[in-house]
């Protein structure tokens, strides 16, 4: 591995300030990484040219006395944020033709912060899946194991940060898609409260859920990025007029009497014992940081999960109907009439998990079936919001393990839809309340990454960054990165 | 005997400049799919955001109707598929419309006043239009429409015949027009209208199965579409038959209603609440401020118009009908100081003309001010009604002023005595044989002997005698 790309992006920042590298050697380390990887299949696209044009580009700018804190930092998007001018998939064969005519809030925001992109990462077919094997374009596989997945919807991301083939990866999370990727491959992940980030640009699989955030590895990288990302956008009438923080200047914070609460629903019988004394080992860190903890209830946190997989699909089926083959995507050959060319665009557009969570949806939503399905569940996700509610009255965070185990085999649960969807248990209900959640490196379990989630109030962000960095300089399993393991 | 029941849907396109989720034009006729922005052809990742002025509209209209505004409105989706729909789904209001019930009053035939019940009124987006015969064998798809801003509104089912369905249509329109929210022109589809209809046995107190016709496009359309699907109906149920609940289209080429091809089977739209947008939260403040730019509506200026220019009520609902024809009225009623010819005047002379040639009063090429002089004209003895339709008629051909065309026809009526008299003398004089007939005829037959001397006075003086002048002179010499 080159030097360059074992760096934090906190750390090439330094490098381009002092100038000991250029942007464009940076860039040219990442790519020729990103080359040698290949096996990985992280990357769905990568934009070498416009990579190298832009890390020039970003050089001169520096040249010129003009560069940002973060002209010339790489970075890599999940391949559902909308760029202009090349493939944006979402995974999926329907959208394999799909070159966007404009950028994504998120990539525009990277973009002005002079940001060198890339490429654009595989993920599970509109973000649907836990494992990234839903993927047209192949499953991702675990850096730390090539056997294993790397999680998923956001896998790409997660398995090249994991890999060090980008500092930095754009992700979504609608039900536990950047927390539990990033648990699996021993990164830092975090998915901002609903509406701190626009959503504009993002190809929605559940709109009242997803939420765009960041995969990095360390706390203090993923504050660096939400500084660019968060905010207002008059685009997205669901983001936030709330002031952004300075959460960078916040990492510092003590926190002495920091209240952390502790889930009894979280730390039941279904919990991996190894998994559970790493997450112990984080508490005693917290603890002797200064933080105190406490026991609390989630009471209604074993229905999230149903009425996840009612919501989220419900939203999918509809939002998924633009894509009929008339306008843009995949477009059946030869349709002998209008229902054919919907059947069979459809039909042969879309893998299989996606047709079966838009069938769920459809079902959820019809006539007679609305009230005992999406009603019911809306009314579930009513008391999960007052649950966190109650929970943050007596705490400051929660913590939790991120997931029951570590990453699974590829090939282990494909075939088993609702295991796969268990999965999310721990991350799911996050979500459905809107809120934000973290998870971090929690050391290793059989060589495998094992990881910690702290979820915070509404706009919390900075207390969780803040949180997670003091634990991050108190250990060093952030630093630990799967090319050292096989050295070994 | 039967009883019609029908409802009606009335779609108003909103007079905004951008659509009601994206920040394209509205504009009508451009060319195809070049009003069409990112979020109007539904791309990948695009999110809707609402236009603002959509609620001030919407909130003005329910206000005139006198309605429950809707404080917390939701947007819905309503999914279906069809290629100029963009997104599978368009945007609505189900559950929590922005205009609750609300209520018009509307004039029958007979003079008397119905209160219609109006049920809702909510904000949705039109789609594009699927262009089948531009292209041989294949459908084009113009998306410029797609997105507009449309007001459905929604009466309860308290017509009864067609006319009152035109009647309330025509109120809706004034109404809306009025507000200034919609330019209204069926023509072109800004104001679209779909007629529920059933029929029941006279004095039946449940309702009969419904037919729906969709997109009815004038008044006169409504009228005959709704009329024919009555006759349809009662000569169904006479043979024996059952009213299916359908969709029906309006032929007016053959004046009859026939069943639409359906789309699919039985449409679940499966509708919920549109996770893109939150709820639509209007506070009293901004109510307040839709309430005091309320313009004053028909109704009221009806009343107002009946009092200061002592025209009868069914005038003055005529004239206020169109707020362009009302304020064009008052202006001629104002300069000329005549209310009641002026009323005569418009309705029979300058709304002839619109209903003839199809223009609206913007378009009519004579100003108020011109009418208003005719009338002063015809008032100070200039004209009588023979030359004043003649100046009219000039007016219209654009031959410049009143003055200019009474002095260029040579139009003044003739009123000196002196010049009147020696045109009497002349037809005295040519009709000696009249004369003696008139002078031995039994008085109740002299007053239509008479006609005929007017008649060759206005002969000679080419239509510009005084008549209440020439008839004095007559008689007077006649009877010596």
């Amino acid at each position: 591995m080159s030097s360059l790309t074992k760096n934090t992006l906190a750390g090439l920042r330094e490098i381009l300030t002092r100038g000991d590298a250029s942007s464009v050697e940076i860039t040219q380390d990442y790519l020729a990484e990103i080359s040698a990887r290949r096996d990985l299949n992280t990357f769905i696209t990568v934009t070498q040219d416009d990579a190298l044009a832009s890390a020039k580009v970003a050089d001169q700018i520096r040249a010129a006395g003009q560069a940002s804190l973060t002209t010339g930092l790489p970075i890599a998007h999940k391949d559902l944020f909308c760029t202009k001018g090349i493939l944006t998939s979402c995974g999926s064969k329907m959208l394999s033709n799909f070159i966007s005519p404009y950028d994504a809030e998120v990539v525009s925001k990277f973009k002005n912060a002079g940001f060198v992109m890339l490429g654009k990462l595989n993920m599970d077919e509109f973000a649907m899946g836990s494992s990234n094997e839903t993927s047209h374009f192949g499953p991702v596989k675990n850096p730390w194991s090539p056997t294993h997945v790397p999680g998923g919807s956001s896998g790409g991301s997660a398995a090249a940060v994991a890999a060090r083939l980008t500092p930095l990866a754009t992700a979504t999370d609608t039900g536990g898609s950047i927390r539990q990727p990033a648990a699996f491959t021993g990164t830092s992940g975090l998915k901002p409260t609903y509406g701190r980030v626009s959503r504009f640009g993002m190809i929605a699989f559940a709109s009242s859920l997803d939420q765009g955030g960041l995969i990095a590895q360390t706390a203090e990288d993923l504050a660096i990025g939400m500084q660019i990302i968060s905010g207002h956008d008059n685009k997205d009438s669901t983001s936030a007029l709330i002031e952004v923080p300075n959460y960078e200047s916040l990492l510092n914070d003590s926190i002495r009497g920091l209240t952390i609460g502790l889930p009894d629903e979280f730390f039941d019988s279904r919990l991996d014992t190894r998994m559970q004394s790493q997450i112990e080992e984080v508490i005693r860190i917290f603890t002797s940081l200064g933080a105190n903890t406490v026991s609390v209830s989630l009471t209604h946190v074993a229905e999230a999960i149903p009425a996840y997989y009612v919501i989220a699909p419900a939203e999918a089926s509809s939002n998924l109907s633009r894509f009929d083959g008339v306008r843009f995507g995949y477009r059946a050959e030869k349709p002998i009439d209008l229902t054919d060319l919907y059947e069979r665009s459809r039909g042969e557009g879309f893998g299989s998990e996606v047709k079966r969570r838009i069938l769920i949806g459809t079902y959820a939503l019809s006539e007679g079936y609305f009230d005992a399905y999406y009603k019911k569940a809306q009314q579930i996700r009513r008391l999960i919001k007052q649950d966190f509610d109650r929970a943050f009255s007596l705490c400051d965070l929660l913590l939790s393990p991120t997931t029951p185990s570590t990453a699974f085999a590829l090939g282990e649960k494909s075939d088993d839809p609702v295991a796969m969807y268990l999965e999310d248990i721990y991350t799911i209900a996050t979500n459905l309340a809107g809120l934000p959640g973290g998870s971090f490196q929690a050391g290793l379990i059989d060589g495998l990454p094992a990881g910690y989630q702290l979820t915070g109030p509404a706009f919390s962000e900075s207390k969780i960054l803040n949180a997670a960095h003091k634990v991050q300089q108190a250990t060093d399993w952030h630093t630990h990165y799967p090319e050292e393991i096989r050295n070994v | 005997m039967y009883e019609s029941v029908i409802g009606l849907e009335v779609h108003v396109q909103l007079s905004t400049l951008s659509k009601i989720f994206s920040g394209s034009s509205t504009s009508f006729g451009a060319s195809p799919n070049t009003q069409a922005s990112l979020i109007d052809l539904g791309m990948p990742g695009v999110l809707p955001t609402p236009n603002a002025k959509v609620f001030e509209m919407a909130v003005k209209f329910g206000l005139a109707i006198e309605a429950k505004i809707g404080k917390t409105s939701v947007f819905d989706r309503k999914n279906y598929f069809y290629p100029d729909l963009p997104k599978g789904y368009q945007i609505t209001q189900l559950d929590a419309p922005i205009v609750g019930l609300g209520h018009v009053n509307i004039t029958l035939e007979d003079g008397t006043t119905k209160r219609i019940n109006i049920t809702r009124a909510h904000l949705e987006e039109d789609a594009g239009k699927s262009l089948h015969n531009s292209f041989d064998g294949l459908t084009g798809i113009d998306l410029n429409r797609a997105g507009t801003p449309l007001l459905e509104i929604v009466s309860e089912p308290e017509l009864r015949s067609a006319k009152e369905a035109v009647a309330y249509l025509r109120v809706i329109h004034s109404i809306i027009r009025y507000l200034d929210i919609s330019d209204g022109n069926m023509a072109e589809g800004s104001m679209r209208c779909d007629c529920n209809v059933s029929i029941r046995p006279q004095g039946s107190k449940i309702l009969g199965t419904r037919t729906e016709i969709k997109n009815v496009n004038s008044f006169r359309f409504v009228e005959k579409a709704i009329n024919s699907e009555i006759n349809r109906q009662i000569d169904s149920i006479e043979d024996g038959q059952q009213i299916i609940q359908e969709t029906r289209l309006y032929d007016p080429d053959k004046n009859e209603t026939r069943p639409m091809r359906s789309k699919e089977e039985a449409n679940d739209y499966r509708y919920f609440p549109d996770p893109d947008l939150l709820p639509v939260v209007l506070d009293d403040a901004f109510i307040t401020s839709c309430r005091n730019s309320l313009p004053e509506l028909p109704e009221s200026r009806k009343a107002r118009y009946m009092e200061a220019y002592g025209i009868s009520q069914y005038d003055a609902g005529v004239l206020v009908a169109d707020r362009d024809v009302a304020d064009y009225f008052a202006e001629i009623a104002e300069t000329s100081g005549d209310g009641k010819l002026s009323a005569n005047w418009v309705m029979g002379n300058v709304l002839a003309d619109l209903n003839q040639t199809g223009r609206s009063i913007s378009q009519f090429p004579v100003e108020a001010n011109d009418i208003a002089s005719l009338i002063i004209r015809i008032k100070d003895k200039t004209l009588n009604s023979k030359t004043a339709k003649t100046v009219f008629e000039a007016l219209l051909s654009g031959e410049g002023s009143v003055d200019t065309i009474i002095k260029e026809r040579g139009l003044v009526q003739v009123t000196d005595t002196g010049a009147l008299r020696s045109v009497v003398d002349t037809v005295i004089e040519n009709n000696p044989h009249q004369v003696t007939n008139y002078r031995v005829a039994a008085p109740d037959k002299q007053g239509k002997m008479l006609g005929f001397f007017v008649g060759q006075v206005m002969k000679i003086s080419q239509g510009k005698a005084n008549p209440q002048m020439v008839n004095q002179i007559l008689l007077d010499k006649l009877s010596g």
